[in-house]
């Protein structure tokens, strides 16, 4: 057998280590170990002449194993097996021991703290001695992405992957792209207007050679792993013939039924054969089957539509027997950009939303404002009288233990944004501004909250308490009143008002934990989706080749989102560039000869890794899926896995290590 | 006015009387919104917590003592800042450290309490005087249940015909009852409130160690005030008993049919959430069961109820304090009831009861409306057997 040269480096990591550790004493024990020809300790071995020294030691010693006890594994494993392979060793000759995380940042105690770090380092001696050198296999990149969801988030992400001329597949959920920016009339601090900026983008997209657009569908399963992604799309029916559908509309006009639209967030109706809004992409019309008479009668009802459609997109035969299709595809990549919805206000009674007609949301408010909006862009309450006065609720939902702790980060801006709306259009109506704090963070905003204040917004600091409509004087008769105390004064203030609109807060979709199950991530404690990293990997997620990107991470405005779809789309990019993903070789592998075919791990694996297979009778484990978390192993009654990198021996050697 | 400096010293005595959620406060002023104070003056309860968080508490403003602890702020609070615990540090301070000076009425009730064993200074032996010629027992090992009247029950002339009703009640349905008798003492809860910690600790002990050695196990009590000490604050002092409200053991009693309602009361009674019962304590439809369960009886709403009742005035040791009229929540709340049309207010705490009761003498609404706790209404509903 081959002799076993170890070098053991132990790092101070500056303080961090040396502090609670004597990391000096540490090295001197670990060079008396059996096997361990050098040991070493440095100020910080991740760093260029950290890993310089392993280089060097690893040609001039001839080493064979190479142990660092420094920091978790999860920072900086893959750093070394880097630096070993690039000196010619095999990188599962490393093995990294955390005297970090789990030992110096534990307690104050050096006396104590420096006996576990030696045992810790002895057991990984004794260990490295049955490490064996594992071959490291790819596997090829499949250059076509999927990206989920419409909005701003995934237009941007599928028009920088389809730029570069590698295919992108745009799954949308409703009939229509454009999500919730193209419900916005004008966009924060500019003052863009939403759709004129917008538009073209989605246009692009519409028409790329290089987006499939799957509109009105939604991903149903995904299975595989990075760079070879399988998955499963079902294109919900128009009952419409999509080819033929020129988008003229003349189904919507004489369609008799109506029922809430969804784009006017409920503020006016659409018919059973829609188009969302005029600037649709796809321009095609979609017929609802739950409100379709013709449809709900099996064709004996109605039937408008096919009369007047001149396209012939509309028949019977669409509207009777068109079915959902099931589409199968092949990805290399996921991006979710799956978007937020809003909080309902009703669950915070006392703002009387629900139950005051002027009581609206700010996604309501601005599809009134909107030109193409239920009023035509005319500011006006519920009975068609423009408002004398109006409040702006900060905060509903949002910041507060009792529904949402976290900020909504947008709505600050947008509260500022709709004053503005107000005060062009009605410059003799009293706006107030209900807030706790005015964060006004990014580019242009602190100068558009100058702005706002220029143009006569009153602002006043205090949480709602209440809105009532039970007038105490004659001003506050037939007024919404807004309650709170106006802290900056240390007085109660009762505002009357004709419209308040409430910043209700942010919130994932609904079905966020179904998607995120599907998608194989995780959701933080807000029930966003979670990133690798929230400093560092803000689109990664711990799952490789699935990305994140917008407001389904977590509440952002229209630049932060577009940024992260654009990163998320350069990482891709750079996969597809490689061409070639490296698959993990510290995986569980199957000896067939002593599988019974028990199907005892086939059941157990949480990846789905393993499959039987009929003909030979034994189970077999997808080396792609594998993450090596050895629970087959440790369940097999056969002892006929092995958990490559902890095996047995390995194992037992580290426990020794530490208890003797 | 003088700069401020921020005074530290000030703000430890605050956290070390237990006053630590005060740094949770980041100022929005929802509270001194909710605060049914602000109805009837201007109370900045979101200022006494910043000035608790600099130091510069006035410890002798007579706003230390003006908080009632009807918990609506806290309901609300985006920061779950307990300030009712807050409050009651200062007032702690001020009480056990002799920093400012407690006001003379509650001062008196509270030597009463640590003299007597009851606010009223009454004598401890005629604590079960209202029972004299009910045939009540006292609790023995083995009696199933204890019957908690309160003091104000126990003593006060008027409100003992809460405890009278009750034990009525049990009499009739053969319910196997007793008192603890003369040796209990106040529960303790509003005095902990008003910031006499040593006091409360020492009645909690006398009342744990007492119920403990007569084996007590299932407590039924007439107060929200009594409930919500027995059932929150005395396990962690090593009293564990079930605790239950009349209106909750009347509820029960009613949906198992031992407890038939058959006299009719048409009345239009209106009910009021006590802060204890409802919003500290969760406890909204087990009262309004009881009196839908009643023949004849209309049960009308407050504008205002369940997790937006109003307050009557009474907690937070505010029951033994004067409050000048024009500032008297139970006036308005009496007034919504007139407004609503309701003939009868049904109650279910015995400060509610006094309150409004003092509410309709004074607005000199006697002839119209009457005030009634609920188990003087189920007493007057039960079956003749």
């Amino acid at each position: 057998m081959e002799e076993i040269k170890i070098g053991v480096y132990v790092c101070h990591c500056g303080v961090n280590i040396a502090a609670t550790v004597d990391v000096e004493e540490v090295a001197r024990y670990a060079g008396t170990l059996s096997g361990v020809v050098l040991s070493r300790d440095y100020v910080f071995m991740c760093s260029d002449p950290g890993q310089g020294l392993i280089r060097k030691d690893i040609k001039e010693y001839d080493l064979n194993r190479v142990i660092v006890a420094s920091c978790s594994p999860r920072l900086h494993e893959l750093t070394f097996r880097r630096v070993c392979e690039s000196a010619g060793l095999n990188r599962y000759l490393f093995e990294m021991v955390n005297i970090r995380e789990q030992c110096s940042w534990t307690n104050e105690d050096k006396e104590a703290n420096t006996e576990k770090a030696k045992a810790l380092v002895d057991a990984a001696v004794r260990r490295v001695h049955y490490q064996e050198a594992l071959e490291v296999k790819e596997a090829p990149y499949n250059t076509d992405t999927l990206i989920v969801g419409g909005g701003i988030a995934g237009i941007q992400a599928a028009l920088e992957i389809a730029n570069s001329e590698h295919k992108a597949y745009l799954v949308e959920r409703e009939p229509s792209i454009g999500g919730h920016m193209i419900q916005l009339d004008k966009t924060f601090p500019t003052l863009d207007c939403s759709q004129c900026i917008l538009t073209p983008k989605m246009s692009e997209v519409g028409s790329h050679p290089y987006i499939e657009l799957l509109a009105y569908s939604e991903v149903e399963e995904v299975s595989g792993y990075v760079g070879n992604f399988k998955v499963r799309i079902r294109k919900k029916a128009r009952h419409v013939d999509e080819n033929k559908c020129t988008g003229c509309g003349v189904c919507m006009q004489k369609c008799p039924y109506t029922t809430d639209s969804e784009f006017e967030v409920g503020l006016a109706k659409r018919k059973a054969a829609y188009i969302p809004f005029p600037q649709a992409v796809p321009n095609v019309a979609t017929v609802d089957p739950d409100i379709c008479i013709y449809i709900k009668s099996e064709g004996k009802k109605c039937g408008a539509c096919i009369k007047f459609c001149e396209a012939g997109a509309i028949t019977a035969e669409t509207l009777l027997h068109q079915t959902d299709e099931i589409i199968e595809v092949e990805v290399g990549s996921i991006i979710l950009a799956t978007g937020f919805s809003l909080m309902d206000p009703k669950l915070i009674p006392q703002y009387g939303y629900g139950e005051y007609e002027n009581v609206i949301t700010g996604l309501e408010f601005e599809r009134i404002v909107s030109p193409t909006g239920p009023t035509g862009g005319k500011i006006q309450l519920k009975d068609g009288h423009e408002p004398e006065s109006v409040a702006i609720v900060h905060c509903v939902g949002s910041r507060d233990k009792n529904y949402h702790e976290y900020c909504s980060r947008i709505c600050c801006m947008y509260a500022l944004k709709q004053a503005h709306y107000i005060k062009e259009e009605l410059p003799n109506t009293d706006v107030y501004q209900l807030y706790i704090d005015m964060r006004s963070f990014g580019d242009g905003y602190e100068e558009f909250y100058e702005r706002l204040c220029e143009e006569g917004v009153n602002f006043v600091r205090g949480k709602v308490a209440k809105v009532t409509d039970q007038a105490i004087s004659d001003e506050e008769k037939e007024k919404l009143i807004v309650v709170a105390e106006d802290t900056l004064l240390g007085r109660m203030i009762r505002i009357p008002v004709d419209m308040v609109i409430l910043c209700n807060a942010v919130e994932p979709q609904a079905d966020a934990g179904g998607v995120a199950s599907r998608f194989t991530v995780n959701q933080k404690a807000t029930g966003f989706f979670l990133e690798r990293h929230p400093k560092l990997d803000p689109v990664a997620t711990p799952t490789e080749g699935v990305f994140v990107a917008g407001c389904c991470q977590s509440p952002k405005d229209i630049p932060d989102t577009v940024a992260q779809a654009s990163a998320a789309a350069a990482r891709i990019l750079a996969m597809i560039s490689k061409g070639r993903i490296i698959l993990e070789a510290a995986v569980s592998v199957i000896d067939e000869e002593k599988c019974s075919g028990c199907k005892i791990c086939l059941s157990l694996c949480p990846f789905s890794a393993i499959s039987y297979d009929e003909e030979k009778g034994v189970c077999q484990i997808n080396e792609a899926l594998c993450k090596g978390c050895g629970v087959c192993a440790g369940a097999c009654p056969s002892a006929a896995i092995t958990a490559r990198q902890f095996t047995n021996e390995e194992i037992v050697a580290q426990v020794e290590g530490v208890l003797v | 006015m003088e700069v401020l400096s921020p005074y530290k010293e000030a703000t430890d005595v605050i956290l070390e009387a237990g006053g630590e959620p005060l740094k949770l406060c980041y100022q929005c002023g929802l509270c001194t919104g909710i605060c049914p104070w602000n109805l009837v003056r201007s109370f900045v309860v979101r200022r006494i917590m910043h000035e608790a968080q600099l130091g510069a508490t006035d410890f002798g403003s007579e706003d230390v003592w003006t908080c009632v602890t009807c918990g609506a702020c806290v309901q609300r609070c985006p920061r779950g800042v307990e300030i009712i615990d807050v409050m009651r540090a200062i007032r702690r301070a001020v009480a056990s450290l002799g920093i400012g000076v407690v006001p003379d009425a509650l001062r008196i009730s509270a030597k009463n309490i640590a003299g007597v064993g009851n606010p009223l200074g009454e004598a401890p032996e005629k604590r079960d005087d209202w029972a004299k010629d009910l045939k009540v027992k006292i609790f023995a090992s083995g009696t199933e249940i204890l019957y908690f009247p309160c003091c104000v029950p126990s003593y006060d002339p008027d409100v003992k015909t809460v405890a009278r009703s009750t034990a009525t009640i049990f009499n009739k349905l053969g319910i196997d009852y007793g008192l603890i008798g003369t040796e209990a003492k106040c529960c303790g809860e509003s005095i902990r409130k008003a910031g006499y910690e040593d006091t409360f600790q020492s009645l909690a002990q006398n009342n744990i160690n007492l119920f403990t050695s007569k084996g007590v196990k299932t407590v039924v009590v007439s107060s929200p005030h009594c409930y919500h000490t027995f059932k929150n604050e005395y396990p962690e002092l090593g009293g564990k008993f079930e605790v239950i409200h009349i209106t909750q053991y009347l509820a029960s009693l009613i949906e198992q049919g031992k407890l038939k309602l058959s006299k009719k009361i048409n009345k239009k009674v209106i009910y009021s959430d006590p802060c204890y019962l409802g919003r500290h304590n969760g406890v909204y439809d087990e009262p309004r069961r009881v009196l839908q369960s009643i023949p004849g009886l209309e049960l009308i709403e407050f504008p205002d109820a369940r997790e937006d009742a109003l307050c009557c005035g009474g907690g937070g040791g505010r029951i033994w304090m004067d409050t000048p009229k024009g500032e008297r929540f139970s006036d308005i709340r009496v007034e919504q009831a007139l407004e609503k049309g309701a003939d009868t207010i049904a109650v279910a705490c015995p400060y509610c009861f006094l309150n409004y009761r003092d509410s309709v003498l004074t607005l000199g609404k006697s002839e119209v409306i009457e005030v009634k706790d609920i188990s003087e209404i189920v007493a007057e509903a039960m079956t003749e057997e």
